[in-house]
């Protein structure tokens, strides 16, 4: 088999994975692209495991035991992201990124209020203190 | 021709069975490759572009299990195994689980795709274009020889697995330890706020010690989602 088949599908599932990142709103959404993006990493690491284990006699299958320490750690990821992003919508009532904005600078929140005596630093306190109470 | 000479080396075995491979002659496998690539490509486009949560969750196992069918037309079996039973069997369920925890209308959601779409998707051709361009080129005389005993059968991911991997994997086993006493502890605190709380109260709510400009920001998004995450433990409780 051409090693250029399975490298091209490798990269058009990642850049499918990249847009599903930047372009998703909903946390669980971009969870689901990282996995895309970790998947067309795995299938670059089987191809060139298969090729190199008859072309160079490679005997360590470093590819597919790295394959296998990925999903491993995909799984571990997932299940951290989705206990993050339960604990973040019991919070705020809300999974969606564009609105998580208690840490970035030079953003006033874009919400109804425009009580724009607070600084960013004491708002995040603030939130951080409910975080806080809620736990 | 230096290109072929180096090819000629690597792949001298192949040579030997069909002189000279080629695109135009695609081999059966290829065919089935190119197949379920373009299937698997297909579910992945539907799974990043679709407004239905659910329906991305499912098109995701699709993808998934299309990988899973190339892991084994590069007989690398005991991945695509594993790759059935972890992403498939648990990824795809937890992430089913995520979604009907989080979004409790099931259905069309039009604020699925944020509003920098259209610079998403000029990165993502590009970076696609770069990269297929790169990788083309650089792979170009280069063959795998899928003949013969299979690459990654379980006799042979296990020996060299436990011969030489076998630190790393013991590695792997406190992480997963250390990331379910994670996923329990993130889990708990919310569910000990619920029991505290009382029935009353939902957890969402701002102590009242808390600044205005908090229960302000909080409600702005959340107004509808304050109820909803009270109903949501009340229900796993």
């Amino acid at each position: 088999m051409h090693l250029a088949y399975p490298a091209v599908l490798s990269v058009l599932l990642f850049c499918t994975g990249l847009y599903g990142v930047l372009a998703r709103r909903n946390a669980i959404l971009v969870l689901m692209s990282v996995e895309l993006m970790l998947n067309a990493v795995n299938l670059n690491l089987v191809a060139f495991d298969v090729w190199l284990s008859r072309a160079a006699e490679e005997t360590l299958h470093s590819g597919q035991a790295l394959t296998l320490f990925t999903i491993a750690i995909a799984a571990a990821e997932i299940g951290i992201g989705l206990a993050i992003v339960l604990a973040v919508y019991r919070n705020r009532g809300t999974s969606d990124i564009d609105k998580l904005r208690d840490t970035a600078e030079g953003h006033e929140p874009d919400g109804p209020d425009t009580d724009v005596s607070d600084s960013d630093a004491s708002a995040t306190q603030a939130a951080a203190e409910k975080a806080e109470a809620t736990a | 021709m230096t290109p072929a000479a180096t090819a000629g080396s690597l792949v001298g075995t192949m040579n030997l069975a069909a002189e000279s491979p080629g695109f135009l002659s695609p081999t059966g496998v290829e065919i089935a490759f190119l197949l379920v690539g373009l299937v698997t490509f297909g579910a992945a486009v539907v799974t990043v572009t679709t407004r239905q949560l659910v329906h991305a969750a499912l098109w995701l196992v699709v993808a998934l299990g299309g990988l899973a069918v190339e892991y084994l037309l590069l007989t690398a079996e005991f991945i695509a195994w594993v790759q059935v039973l972890i992403y498939v069997g648990s990824v795809v369920v937890l992430l089913l689980f995520g979604l009907m925890l989080t979004r409790a209308p099931i259905g069309r959601s039009p604020d699925a795709d944020s509003g920098n779409r259209w610079v998403a998707l000029a990165v993502a051709v590009a970076a696609a274009a770069a990269l297929v361009w790169v990788v083309v080129d650089a792979f170009r005389t280069t063959w795998i020889d899928l003949d013969g005993a299979p690459a990654g059968s379980t006799d042979v991911t296990g020996a060299s697995l436990f011969q030489h991997w076998v630190l790393p994997f013991e590695a792997l086993s406190v992480l997963l330890l250390a990331a379910l006493v994670g996923a329990i502890v993130l889990s708990r605190k919310a569910k000990a706020a619920a029991a505290g709380g009382g029935t009353a109260t939902p957890p969402a709510a701002p102590p009242p010690t808390a600044a205005p400009p908090a229960g302000g920001r909080t409600s702005g998004p959340g107004a509808s989602g304050t109820t909803d995450a009270g109903r949501d433990t009340e229900g796993t409780r």
